[in-house]
């Protein structure tokens, strides 16, 4: 008869687990519904300068794709920038830009201020095709393995630490 | 009377007078009421993405509004209920929904708190069983005599 009263110290000690792990979860990053599934099929427009924009079809020729949302007005793309020019500088990943309800002129006075690490750019000037694929915040960036397949997704801006943690090993699997 | 009537009214006012709801206020809606109707029933059951404990209907966001622009398209391309959720789980999964859907993965959302009300109402009543039912002693010759003196007129 003992144990039973070691019941509620058993009980308390699930509960600490369960919070412990439960409120260390960050909840405004929602799972992304499109891991592993292709794509959305729609193009954008190229911000003038950086053609052809968004093609989704280019996106499963083979070659691997990090695919970066961001606005000239979000203040944590600026932060996160300079992570973008280190991946481009390092990687031989290609890098594309979703320009997110941007004034264009803005757009470019930003790449060209802070560096241009995108190969294309399209121009979602009303956002629509942000959210064909599951954008909800500026900056969001996906990884696009050849086959145009989104493997990976990073909610908010990209930290100097999640280049080592996060894309280079996202990458790396990607390629195999 | 006439008194009491008057409070019940005031009380009845406090708890039954309907609430006035926020809504975000589009400049674009559907024509037809009926078609609106059923676009606004959809919005209510979809989470807004930035504030994420209000639907799309009620949320001031501007990704909500365009949220809401797409159901008011879909239903008036003629989807039904089901297929303008659809049509936004696929981009933002199950979350977008402000009521779970029951699987595997949300067993435990679901069933938990049954299964602890259950559980916890058999404890209750094992706690209960076991608890021994007071004996109740008969009163000595003293505690007798001590009653009547307490309890005796002046």
């Amino acid at each position: 008869m003992r144990w039973r009263s070691f019941i509620p110290l058993i009980l308390v000690s699930l509960l600490a687990a369960v919070l412990f792990v439960g409120l260390g979860l960050d909840p405004k990053i929602v799972p992304s519904a499109l891991i592993d599934k292709p794509v959305p099929q729609f193009d954008l427009p190229p911000l003038p300068g950086k053609e052809p924009g968004l093609i989704a079809a280019d996106l499963a020729k083979g070659q691997i794709t990090l695919l970066n949302v961001w606005a000239s007005w979000c203040g944590p793309c600026r932060i996160e920038h300079p992570q973008l020019m280190e991946i481009a500088k390092t990687t031989d990943v290609r890098m594309i830009g979703l320009n997110y309800k941007d004034d264009p002129a803005k757009a470019l006075a930003f790449l060209k201020q802070l560096g241009d690490p995108f190969a294309s750019v399209g121009a979602d000037r009303t956002g629509r095709v942000a959210i064909e694929w599951g954008v909800y915040g500026v900056p969001e960036t996906f990884l696009i393995d050849g086959k145009g397949r989104i493997v990976m997704k990073h909610v908010g801006p990209l930290r100097p630490e999640d280049i080592p943690e996060k894309i280079l090993p996202a990458i790396k699997a990607a390629a195999q | 009377m006439k008194r009491q009537i008057v409070r019940l009214a005031i009380a009845f006012l406090l708890i039954g007078g309907s609430p006035a709801y926020a809504i975000a206020v589009d400049a674009v809606t559907l024509q037809d009421p009926a078609l609106e109707a059923r676009a606004r029933t959809i919005m209510q059951g979809l989470r807004c993405l930035v504030c994420q404990n209000q639907s799309i209907e009620i949320s001031d966001a501007e990704l909500a509004g365009d949220l809401r622009r797409i159901v008011r398209e879909r239903v008036a391309a003629g989807d039904t209920d089901s297929q303008v959720r659809a049509h936004l789980v696929a981009r933002y999964g199950d979350w977008v929904l402000m009521r779970p859907p029951f699987k595997l993965s949300t067993l435990v959302l679901w069933a938990g708190p049954p299964v602890l009300l259950v559980l916890g109402g058999i404890a209750l009543w094992a706690g209960q069983r076991r608890r021994e039912a007071p004996v109740l002693q008969p009163l000595t010759e003293a505690e007798q005599a001590k009653l009547r003196e307490i309890t005796a007129p002046d």
